[in-house]
């Protein structure tokens, strides 16, 4: 082997935070040759992404709307996976909260009501956190993986939202398309930056960043979370609750998730159709790794995948690339930044050729 | 013979339901056997549906497309192995960046060729035998892919269990310590172990694109690949029991097209759950047995090993 690696013993601070900067760097050099190799000016790529969504009010604007939805869901995942926990059912949860959120706002009609919005918010965190509870259960009572009970929650999800939209809650006035009817004003997520689509989501994400940020870092709870992660048997000798912290951690995760979709619903996109999310569920589990499993990373995480919607989209307009293109840079990058965090834990030697029987 | 028709025709649709999942599963369950979990199966199986695809409508030649998709999903392994076997990244992580990027990559490749018309596979017929009723066309009429499947279940069922390669990738799985410390290649295994696990699902995707339904789709194995993952722990790690689950799994997904031919009324998305919900519940059934699967899961499966420590 011309390499070895070496343990560290302790992880470094320093790398922990350069690996995400590295691991964009590549990736951006990446796409741009990815850019040449379609035949597009490389310059493009670079400018579509980065330059173009953030060089403007509005495009600053859209960046908070795609990023509010990330970043809610990525600090409940970062708690999560902390505590070795893997929620892949964002995207389900997601999905559970707008139909319970959205099914109030839908009740509701046209009537006026303070009460509306903050019912419908509590029932997209509820309907979040009980999709989340399958999985803790399965995991706690019956020792399922909920990596795969999360995630083939997700396909019923997908499947329950789209009976309801072309069947029941089908608006009787819209041409046939599988969609609800719009919200009632009461039932709208209220503008917070008037000429932008800035809505109360994005005040949440940053609620939720702080709160996660004080969990995190300045409670009991966070402390057990992350023992249990680092060190499970640490965690039982200390006599912490494996299982309450399983549930814990899924609840969190599924409510925050359920909170991003009555967001989405009841805010961008106004009301309930089959596409409510362009796979957020799944984007939040590269920013929660982007933001180091940190509240506050996450954040920043958010808006730098924020930035490949964005960019995808723009692709798409104004070159012509198929939409599929952000998974592959949202894929590449996940990749950099594993590859990248070798140097968190691990300082890389090389090995020079010694002669047989030298010592090595 | 209306009815033989009819259990002919169910017995088909069951058999190229569930050849997909016992291709990707069995590839899987050796490379997880020898402690590497890739949960990137979903990611390889697509990539392989639309190389399979593309070079099979490129040159016409199937067995070309069938090996191209082989390779494909072999290459997508390769980076989960540079990844998680020399780079030590955590192995739950890189397998789904692997199916975000092969779901990415896949739609990317395939956005020209969507709604293309392929000639299905061949049905290979054994001359005198495939004539026969209901037995002639299942046992002696299917493509050459589902006969391979079997071949590949028997194949690593005498691998793991009788050959002395078998013995070590097993060694590898339950103790990588004590295997390197007697000399064998841990790493060495696990790369081999993960790239022909990659092969299995990219051959499992090229079913679906060049059989199952022949033609190229975004997304078109909608969970495949997951299910294959959850039938792995179903069969506790035993080919045997692969099959079992892999044939159960083809039935559910083949009833939930009979449902409504029954004329029961249940709404067609709930129909289509089932699948899901089927997966959850056998994997609930066996996993609530703690013991056995401590028993049967491969000891190290998950964990990064590093000879230098």
């Amino acid at each position: 082997m011309p390499f070895r690696l070496e343990a560290r013993g302790q992880n470094s601070v320093l790398w922990s935070w350069l690996s995400p900067v590295i691991a964009i760097l590549a990736t951006l050099i990446v796409s741009t040759a990815l850019f040449a190799a379609m035949g597009k000016p490389a310059g493009d790529a670079l400018y579509t992404f980065v330059v173009a969504p953030a060089s403007s009010l509005n495009g600053l604007a859209e960046l908070g709307v795609k990023a509010a939805p990330l970043v809610l869901i990525g600090v409940g995942l970062a708690i999560g996976f902390r505590a070795n926990v893997w929620n892949i059912g964002a995207e389900g949860q997601l999905i559970l909260g707008a139909i319970v959120g959205g099914g109030i706002g839908l009740a509701a009609g046209d009537r006026e009501g303070f009460w509306i919005l903050p019912a419908m918010i509590l029932g997209g965190a509820v309907g979040g956190a009980l999709w989340a509870a399958i999985p803790a259960l399965l995991k706690t009572h019956f020792n399922a993986s909920e990596i795969l009970t999360s995630l083939m929650l997700n396909y019923v999800a997908q499947l329950l939202l789209i009976y309801l939209v072309v069947g029941p809650w089908k608006d009787p006035e819209g041409y046939g398309f599988p969609q609800t009817r719009l919200f009632g004003d009461a039932a709208t997520m209220p503008i917070l930056i008037s000429g932008t689509r800035v809505h109360l989501g994005v005040l949440a994400a940053l609620i939720a960043v702080a709160l996660g940020w004080l969990l995190h870092a300045k409670t009991l709870l966070g402390f057990q979370l992350r023992v249990l992660g680092q060190a499970p048997r640490a965690a039982a000798y200390a006599g912490f609750s494996g299982a309450g912290l399983t549930w814990f951690a899924l609840l969190l995760g599924g409510a925050l998730a359920g909170l991003a979709g009555i967001f989405e619903a009841a805010g961008p996109i106004g009301q309930l159709t089959p596409s409510i999310s362009p796979g957020y569920g799944f984007t939040a589990i590269i920013v929660a790794f982007l933001g180091r499993l940190n509240p506050v990373g996450v954040l920043l995480g958010g808006i730098v995948l924020a930035l490949s919607y964005l960019g995808g989209e723009q692709a798409q307009i104004a070159l012509g690339l198929p939409k599929a293109i952000t998974g592959i840079y949202q894929g590449v990058l996940l990749f950099f930044l594993l590859a990248a965090d070798l140097l968190v834990g691990y300082r890389i030697r090389l090995v020079k050729r010694v002669p047989a029987g030298g010592a090595a | 013979m209306n009815e033989f028709a009819l259990i002919t025709s169910v017995a088909l649709s069951v058999i190229s339901a569930s050849t997909p999942l016992l291709l990707a599963a069995t590839g899987e369950l050796v490379t997880e056997k020898s402690g590497v979990l890739n949960l990137g199966v979903e990611g390889m199986m697509l990539v392989g549906a639309i190389v399979g695809f593309a070079v099979t409508l490129g040159t016409g030649s199937a067995v070309l497309g069938v090996c191209a998709a082989a390779l494909a999903g072999a290459a997508m392994a390769l980076v989960f192995a540079v990844l998680t076997l020399t780079l030590l990244a955590n192995q739950v992580a890189t397998g789904l960046a692997l199916t975000i990027f092969g779901i990415g990559l896949s739609a990317l490749i395939g956005s020209g060729y969507v709604g293309q018309p392929l000639q299905p596979l061949p049905k290979l017929a054994v001359p005198g035998l495939s004539t026969l009723p209901v037995v002639g066309p299942i046992l002696f009429g299917q493509d050459a892919l589902v006969y391979l499947s079997f071949a590949a279940l028997i194949a690593v069922s005498w691998f793991l269990r009788r050959s002395h390669a078998g013995l070590i990738l097993r060694a590898v799985g339950d103790s990588h310590d004590a295997a390197h410390a007697i000399g064998y290649g841990v790493i060495k295994v696990r790369y081999l172990a993960t790239l022909f696990g990659g092969a299995m699902c990219g051959i499992a995707g090229a079913y679906f694109s060049l059989a199952y339904t022949p033609m190229w789709a975004e997304n078109m194995t909608s969970g495949r690949g997951w299910i294959a993952l959850a039938l792995v722990v179903f069969a506790t790690w035993r080919p045997a029991r692969l099959l079992l689950g892999a044939y159960l799994f083809g039935g559910i997904t083949i009833l939930q097209l009979h449902i409504q031919g029954f004329g029961i009324p249940v709404p067609s998305q709930f129909v289509s759950m089932l699948p899901y919900l089927a997966t959850i519940v056998v994997l609930v059934a066996i996993s609530s047995d703690r013991t056995r699967v401590r028993l049967n899961t491969p000891a190290c499966l998950g964990r990064a090993f590093n000879a230098a420590g």
